[in-house]
């Protein structure tokens, strides 16, 4: 997943690439050269006492160590360019691609998976391909260089490497596999951690109130004992790590000076090429371990990988025509012919041959207990969802043919959670009609009831709003939402459950003024409370995914048992009546 | 591991306090640093062993590679001996060395142990390879518990700071959990001591090996040759200094790159929850624009942060290099004028190398270090939080109270800037229901709050069975309570734990019964798993209303004298919402009951009505006395059951968040 994933997004980068290679290729051989000119030193020079060729021989290494240093951080800076470069373009195909998805994936992903996908996930990557550039190319060179060194200094004692680098190999692996499932492990406990910290800040006052504190500790610091037993386990086996690398390495300089000495005896070499060896031996086990180090970050990179690769793979549900339709007329008129919608591999609908009409000027409501569909059936009409059966006609048009921008443009939707974008009062409002003038915020907010509370607000219309819109109360923020559809001024209104956080009061007062402005346009509301949608012009009641009656509040009070039983939930007989 | 430190920070700036994230800025760095190495006090004998046993496991290796340039010294003096004519004393080779013109190399022999045409001597090699050997095994194994005892200290060092933190949320006044964002006190909790449980691992265990290896290798290489030591040394103030350069251009390039990180991550975070919104108002163009520029300024800050700090590495071994041509360059003169032994070299190239290795360690470890630094403060921060005040006198400890409640002459505010309720007289008898109701912000929930003693009263007192019911524990006095929110509490476990949660004791048959009485007894039965049906975290398995239900189940099997019962308001299907309020009114049954409604439909068989506007009683009575009135109930009524508008404004000033 992850290699396919950076073979295509790396592919622009491929002449940086090279350039990197190169340069961590020049670095890493001058690097390799220096042990050898060292040997030379020794061998030509402190041996026969030439002080002139030490002397010559060092400014060659000076020389050689200013090559290194140079394409060494022209290695660096094309790698990081290309990582973050990477990483860059990898978020922006994953933000326009969340752009194309319909209200469905959104849904399937969950949005704080989305953005888990678009940051975080992206980051592991980056940093992952960031380090290659920078240190893991290196290795493999590195070993490879320092191997063809090694035997060009002596074949023979190279041969010990055959010996070391295989034991250094099978340690360090058998460490971390040890290691793998324990910090698994680690992540679940330290989960756990989050979930009952959770739990104890969201139900302070439960626990407080319940007495419980004392059972919480316990069960926190169960939890806790839990999470550092791993931990201990963990540290201990990284503790391991290190000193067994360095004994490896030790040993293997003693075995080489050992087997060394012997052919420096024998005369089959010199001197100075032990001392040359020991640094390549060197050399070459710290890349082997860097290399191994690096694939330990792997398997969560590749994780990663696999989660960005799944939402790029998603092929959105809704798609725009390729030659769509123009509207001849902009009416409002919306029409549901036996609509249904289901999941994909969903056994039970959610919504099954719904039908119904809701007309310009007229309030259409729909009613229904949680599951009905009744928030589905919204979404249909701005193909947010579409249909798996049946039409979905606006304005005539089976909304499909239609250019999705163009028919959203005649929709004003206020969604069941009243989300505000960070801004200014002003920016939320001109969301859906961004010229509009003071004067229109101002009409709209009017209409929303809004009006007061922005004046008292210090700044007007350019008080702050935060992410989300969490600096006002629940009910502000819904009637700003409201406000903001409204600026809009669509031939549809669509409410799902809005008015929920309004007392009884404000909510009554809202819905005669929104009448006024509404006299042209098609409203069609989704409602809990009876008090908001019994004046409506039509109520559409569904159960289960069904429509079982359609009708003013009078007509169902006697023809639908299900409306009854909704109406009787919340009025007694006398008020219903 | 190290990498997760990794995580976007959160934005500042006006929005800024709604997320979790180490701060931009680390105030107080060195007296959080103190503070979190003053902590490791408790453990101090662990920690004199860990250094004790690093001490000694960095001398045996630093002794190593002396001992490995004798060997080589062995087998050179063996190699310059095995080519002198045999026989000869060391004087007349010497002699005639220098009578064959070389001169130098007669130099060198001078200064070598060396016995004319005797070869290496492996077996004195063999011994010195022997003992190096036993050296280093010494020094793994040393450096391995080391390790281990290491480990031991931070974790215990964390698990308590976890501790600490946990019993300190137990002593904290509501008001702080209310006033914070939840998941900026988790960040908290969560990762920023994952954070410093991660620096102080790597810290404590790697920066006194590093130090005590770089003093180490200092005092044999003065112990070598002054001269190359001196060379050597050098090289400390060279690093000392571009890892400052360096880490004084990186810095402010990461804080942008976490600052953008924060503002694009907002962006996202943004756009995919009103992912609806933007679709619907064909916004998609302008938040991709928006998310663009962001991106490419955060593409501009972290490729410059990622180069500069880049440098290090390679400008460290750039260091190393230019020491290690130094040495060989240096060395080699000296031993060919017969100043030093060709093994000292060869030992000082490795020490060199040992000593360079470390420093470009501690010059990457300083990153670590701030962000350990800054995690601690902020942990700090809600160590050092004030707490609520302490039960000192707990003078009354009721056991069997009969639950009549008075409210006299109350004020109480949240923020002394907006006084929200001011001199509110209320009493409720033993075994009444008293329903309370307003618009949102009319104070209605601080009344619970004030009554459970989450918060306390600014003047006036509440009793309890005539008791102040801040002469009482807080502990006493809630035990007598009995809560049912809007927002439903359960935590992660079975059902049957969540129903038992205010009573462990309680047998099968009580729960059942609660559940029985609560109405919840049929639907978890139709449950799979049944009582032992695992709630999860989003408690997807059981919907909102069947939540509601088991925390009434809950209050049941508590048994409390007195109830609070806070409705819900929407989201609950009208059929488990009819189950609810016969629950809630057969709980109701025989304890004082203060019921915060929404629904007028609901209360109308309350002892007491109470009508609050804007923190102030308007009306109380009951409901037909209250209707006959005409005031403001009849018209909160009235708006409710015909739709009608009422032209008085009831609102209550709105309390801000």
């Amino acid at each position: 997943m992850l290699v396919s994933l950076l073979r295509v997004y790396l592919r622009p980068y491929q002449r940086p690439i090279a350039l990197i290679v190169l340069f961590q290729l020049i670095s890493t051989i001058a690097s390799l050269y220096l042990p050898g000119l060292n040997a030379q030193i020794i061998d030509l020079g402190v041996v026969t006492g030439d002080t002139g060729y030490i002397v010559h021989t060092g400014v060659v290494m000076l020389g050689v160590t200013a090559v290194q240093i140079v394409s060494a951080i022209a290695a660096v800076y094309f790698g990081a360019r290309t990582a973050m470069a990477l990483g860059r373009d990898l978020r922006e195909s994953v933000f326009v691609k969340v752009g194309t998805f319909a209200a469905q994936e959104v849904g399937r992903f969950g949005a704080p998976s989305l953005i888990t996908r678009s940051t975080n996930d992206i980051q592991q990557v980056q940093m992952v391909v960031l380090l290659t550039f920078t240190m893991m190319i290196a290795a493999p060179i590195m070993s490879i260089g320092g191997i063809i060194m090694a035997l060009r200094q002596d074949v023979y004692l190279s041969s010990l490497l055959l010996v070391i680098v295989p034991t250094l190999l099978v340690c360090v692996i058998l460490i971390i596999s040890k290691m793998r499932p324990l910090f698994r492990s680690m992540q679940v406990k330290i989960d756990l951690i989050n979930q009952v910290l959770r739990e104890q800040i969201g139900g302070v006052r439960v626990i407080r109130a319940f007495v419980k504190d004392t059972h919480e500790r316990q069960r926190f610091d169960g939890a806790s004992t839990d999470l550092m037993d791993v931990s201990v386990r963990v540290g201990r086996l990284m503790a391991l790590m290190f000193p067994t690398v360095m004994l490896v390495m030790n040993v293997s300089s003693v075995a080489v000076m050992w087997v060394g000495g012997h052919r420096i005896a024998d005369g089959d070499m010199q001197i100075g090429t032990l001392t040359a060896f020991l640094s390549y031996l060197m050399q070459i086990l710290i890349s082997v371990m860097m290399a191994t180090f690096m694939v330990m970050m792997v398997p969560r990179a590749e994780v990663s990988a696999e989660r960005m690769t799944e939402v790029l793979d998603t092929v959105p549900s809704v798609q725009a025509p390729e030659a769509p339709l123009v509207r001849t007329r902009h009416t409002g008129d919306v029409e549901l012919r036996e609509a249904s919608f289901s999941y994909p591999g969903a056994q039970e609908a959610v919504l099954h041959g719904v039908s119904l009409v809701a007309r310009p000027g007229e309030t259409t409501a729909i009613v229904g207990s949680t599951g009905s569909g009744k928030s589905t059936l919204l979404n249909l009409i701005p193909r947010l969802v579409d249909v798996t059966g049946g039409v979905v006609l606006v304005d005539g048009h089976d909304i499909r043919l239609l250019d999705p921008a163009d028919l959203r443009s005649s929709i004003g939707l206020v969604p069941q959670r009243p989300f505000l974008f960070g801004g200014t009062v002003a920016t939320n409002l001109r969301y859906g009609k961004p010229d509009a003038t003071d004067e229109e915020l101002w009409a709209a907010l009017e209409i929303a009831q809004a009006r007061d509370f922005v004046e008292a607000m210090p700044e007007g219309l350019s008080s702050v709003i935060a992410q989300g819109g969490t600096n006002v109360s629940g009910g502000q923020r819904q009637r700003l939402a409201i406000a903001r559809a409204v600026v809009k001024a669509p031939d549809i209104y669509l409410f799902d459950d809005s008015f929920s956080a309004l007392d009884y009061d404000t909510d009554a007062r809202l819905r005669v003024a929104l009448r006024a402005v509404t006299a042209k346009s098609a409203v069609i509301i989704v409602g809990q409370r009876i008090s908001t949608i019994r004046n409506a012009e039509r109520i559409v009641v569904l159960d289960e995914g069904s429509v079982v009656g359609t009708g003013t509040h009078a007509a169902l009070m006697s023809s639908c048992e299900t409306y009854r039983q909704i109406v009787l939930s919340q009025l007694s007989e006398e008020e219903a009546a | 591991m190290s990498t997760s430190t990794s995580r976007p920070a959160p934005p500042r700036g006006p929005l800024g306090h709604m997320m979790g994230g180490p701060p931009a800025k680390a105030m107080d760095f060195k007296g959080s640093r103190r503070r979190l190495v003053g902590r490791l006090r408790s453990e101090r004998r662990l920690v004199a062993t860990t250094f004790g046993l690093a001490i000694v496991s960095v001398t045996l290796s630093v002794i190593g590679p002396k001992l490995l340039g004798n060997a080589t010294d062995l087998i050179f003096t063996g190699l310059v001996g095995g080519r002198l004519p045999a026989g000869a004393s060391k004087a007349q080779a010497i002699a005639d060395l220098r009578a064959s013109g070389q001169g130098r190399t007669a130099d060198m022999v001078s200064a070598m142990d060396v016995v004319p045409g005797r070869g290496v001597d492996f077996a004195a090699v063999g011994q010195i390879l022997l003992v190096v050997l036993m050296v280093y095994v010494a020094a793994s194994v040393f450096a391995w518990f080391q390790g281990r005892v290491t480990t031991v200290i931070v974790q215990n060092a964390v698990y308590r700071m976890r501790a600490d933190v946990e019993a300190k949320f137990g002593r904290m006044p509501l008001s702080y959990f209310d006033s914070k964002p939840r998941g900026e006190l988790l960040s908290r909790v969560t990762n920023d001591i994952d954070n410093v449980a991660q620096s102080l691992q790597q810290t404590l265990s790697q920066l006194l090996t590093s130090l005590l290896t770089v003093v180490g290798v200092i005092a044999v290489m003065v112990y070598i040759s002054p001269v190359l030591a001196v060379v050597a040394l050098v090289t400390v103030p060279i690093s000392a200094f571009i890892t400052i350069t360096i880490a004084k251009r990186s810095q402010p390039q990461f804080l942008r790159q976490w600052s953008t990180t924060g503002k694009l991550n907002g962006h996202v975070e943004e756009t995919y929850t009103g992912h609806e919104l933007v679709t619907v108002f064909g916004r998609k163009d302008e938040s991709v624009a928006a998310f663009r520029e962001l991106n490419a300024e955060l593409y501009t800050s972290s490729f410059k942060a990622q180069f500069i700090s880049g440098l290090i590495q390679p400008s460290m071994m750039f260091v190393a290099n230019l020491n290690y041509v130094a040495i060989a360059v240096i060395g080699g003169l000296r031993v060919a004028s017969g100043a030093i032994s060709l093994g000292d070299v060869q030992a000082f190239i490795q020490y060199s190398r040992q000593f360079t290795q470390p420093l470009t360690q501690v010059a990457s470890m300083a990153n670590l270090l701030q962000s350990g630094a800054a995690s601690a403060e902020r942990v700090f921060e809600v160590l050092d939080a004030p707490e609520q005040s302490a039960d000192d006198s707990p003078v009354v400890s009721p056991t069997k109270v009969s639950g009549r409640i008075a409210f006299e002459d109350v004020s109480f505010s949240y923020d002394p800037a907006r006084p929200l309720i001011e001199n509110l007289d209320l009493v409720a008898e033993p075994g009444q229901t008293i329903a309370i109701v307003g618009p949102t912000g009319a104070g209605k929930t601080t009344l619970a709050n004030l009554l459970l003693r989450f918060y306390d009263v600014d003047s006036g007192r509440v009793t309890l069975d005539g008791v102040d019911i801040r002469d009482m524990r807080r502990e006493d006095l809630r035990a007598n309570f009995g809560m049912v929110l809007q927002d439903t509490w359960l935590f992660g476990g079975s059902i049957r734990e969540n129903i038992a949660y205010g009573a462990e004791d309680a047998s099968e048959a009580q729960i059942s019964e609660a559940a029985e009485a609560a109405y919840a007894d049929h639907f978890v039965r139709t449950l799979p798993d049944g009582y032992d049906t695992v709630i999860d975290d989003d408690g997807a398995s059981v919907s909102a209303g069947q939540r509601q239900l088991l925390t009434i189940a809950r209050a049941f099997l508590a048994d409390p004298a007195i109830l609070i019962l806070d409705e819900a308001t929407s989201s609950v299907d009208t059929r488990t919402e009819a189950l609810v309020q016969r629950a809630m009114a057969a709980l109701r049954t025989g304890r004082t009951s203060f019921v915060i409604a929404h629904r007028l439909s609901t209360i109308r068989d309350a002892d007491r009505i109470v009508v609050m506007v804007g923190g102030a009683i308007v009306e109380q009575g009951t409901h037909p006395a209250l209707l006959a009135a005409g005031g403001a109930y009849h018209r909160l009524y009235s708006a409710q059951f015909s739709g009608a508008i009422a032209d008085e404004d009831l609102e209550a000033p709105q309390p801000v968040g």
